[in-house]
């Protein structure tokens, strides 16, 4: 159990079965009187921001999050399959809880889990993966009409830009933190 | 760096010191580790000894050098307060407390005005405005003056005695008269406290329900808090119980007396006296609105 004085940005806890961050806090003692402690407060899970203020004596249920490496098996629907490659274990993820991950999940691909109770709220990724283009336009060599780049699609069905260059079956680094093109893979 | 926010520090310290100097008040030093605070219901003070607390404010001996005689004290001393931690609150931090006999409140009143131009006309460029949240604040047009129960009257919808009831005070205050008092572009003084909230002060001559208690905003950051010392041993000993039943009744540990404080009350002559944070009027010197800019070190840094 966390008490109000361990509240601080930053900090994990439990509320009304949800696991929230803390991203803002404030300690406000006006003279003589009772200390409050005003939070404001992300869910973790779906992102909204609660403004939460506090008294000394209350006391908080730290969120037990659990981050665990795990491949990516299959989507179904609109249910992403997860599973541990120590214990076998496999556990679905919905596509809410994904966020822009969803544009980078090749099957096989290793990402870590966020795991809050029995339920997957969260993925990070490597922070570059390479996927190959399925969809892009011919470049016309000799084209002046000064396009640096263009749409292209890759295997997981995310359009993104890449330069003039880039053809139809090249694989492709992509920064997952921007969702942008990085380099291409030679060879 | 902060050799910048340190040298100001310096001087606001010093124009202190040579205000009271100047006006004739003693520098007095009392000590830091001593064997009872005055019991509070909210402030928990660190135990630094099985017998000994460190001071939650030099109140205690400074009243009985009052009692011993001593008609204009001064003092800026550290003080500690358990858990006591945000942007505008450190555990242990710099306070000032100045003492008068044969005064009232309203004479601290005078010296808060004369004190704050003192300090401005010798620590800001332009000798003049304080600022705090971006609000420029002149301690030199006239004074805003509130009863708390006017405060609440014009700013919330609902009255102090309810809110005390209720243990909304605290809500209503920071949340809906502090924001109002950092609108005002003169300091602001907030007086006649209901009496559970002013444990050593005195009530009213013509209302017990009230303290001669007030309180000092600047830009809405509350910088002081002065009373009419309240001089009855046995009234004293009185609201000190019952600042501990209800520490009991929320769980806190009951704290000592400090019985020598409240054997020697009954010689001290009708007084006054206050605190002042030095650290926020630094940070209203400063400009800054966090505590952590304007000290040597935060205690996260230790």
């Amino acid at each position: 159990m966390y008490s109000v004085a361990d509240l601080k940005k930053g900090l994990k806890i439990t509320l009304d079965g949800d696991p929230y961050l803390v991203v803002a806090f404030d300690f406000v003692k006006p003279g003589k009187g009772q200390a409050l402690y005003r939070t404001k407060m992300r869910n973790m899970i779906n992102g909204t921001l609660l403004d939460r203020t506090y008294r000394s004596g209350e006391s908080f249920e730290p969120a037990s999050l659990e981050e665990r490496q795990m491949e990516y098996l299959y989507k179904e629907g609109e249910h992403y399959t997860f599973m541990d490659q120590q214990t076998y274990e496999q556990i679905v993820m919905e596509e809410s809880a994904m966020g822009d991950a969803k544009n980078y999940l090749l099957e096989n691909l290793k990402v870590d889990v966020m795991i809050f109770g029995e339920k997957a709220i969260g993925i990070s990724l490597p922070n570059f993966v390479n996927l190959r283009v399925t969809e892009t336009e011919q470049w016309a060599k000799g084209d002046t009409s000064g396009n640096d780049s263009k749409p292209a699609t890759v295997e997981t069905g995310y359009v993104l830009r890449v330069p003039p260059f880039i053809e139809e079956g090249e694989l492709i680094v992509i920064d997952t933190r921007t969702g942008e093109y990085s380099t291409r893979v030679k060879g | 760096m902060k050799i910048a926010a340190l040298k100001l520090r310096a001087q606001v310290v010093k124009s202190i010191r040579d205000f009271f100097w100047e006006r004739g008040f003693l520098e007095v030093e009392t000590p830091l580790l001593i064997p009872a605070n005055a019991p509070e219901e909210y402030i928990n003070p660190v135990i630094a000894l099985p017998s000994h607390q460190l001071q939650t404010s030099p109140e205690i001996c400074m009243k009985r050098l009052l009692s011993r005689g001593y008609d204009r004290i001064f003092q800026i001393s550290h003080c500690w307060r358990s858990d006591e931690r945000g942007s505008r609150h450190l555990s242990e931090f710099t306070m000032l407390e100045w003492y008068r006999s044969d005064s009232d409140y309203y004479t601290l009143m005078d010296d808060c005005k004369d004190l704050l131009q003192f300090v401005a006309s010798r620590c800001l460029p332009d000798k003049r405005l304080f600022i705090h949240n971006t609000i420029e604040i002149d301690p030199f047009a006239p004074w805003k003056l509130f009863t708390v129960e006017e405060a609440f009257s014009r700013f919330t919808h609902t009255k102090v005695w309810d809110t005390l009831r209720n243990e909304a005070y605290e809500e209503i205050l920071t949340s809906n008269i502090e924001p109002a008092l950092a609108k005002y572009k003169t300091p602001v003084i907030l007086m006649d406290y209901p009496k559970e909230l002013a444990s050593l002060a005195r009530t009213k001559p013509d209302n017990i329900e009230l303290a001669e208690r007030f309180e000092l905003y600047v830009g809405g950051l509350e910088l002081a808090n002065g009373f009419s010392e309240l001089i009855d041993p046995v009234e004293q000993r009185f609201r000190f119980e019952e600042a501990n039943r209800i520490r009991h009744k929320n769980g806190e540990a009951i704290l000592p007396l400090p019985e020598p404080f409240l054997k020697t009350l009954a010689d001290m002559p009708p007084s006054a006296g206050i605190a002042l944070g030095v650290d926020r009027l630094v940070m209203l010197t400063a400009g800054v609105d966090s505590i952590d800019e304007i000290v040597a070190f935060t205690p996260e840094e230790l």
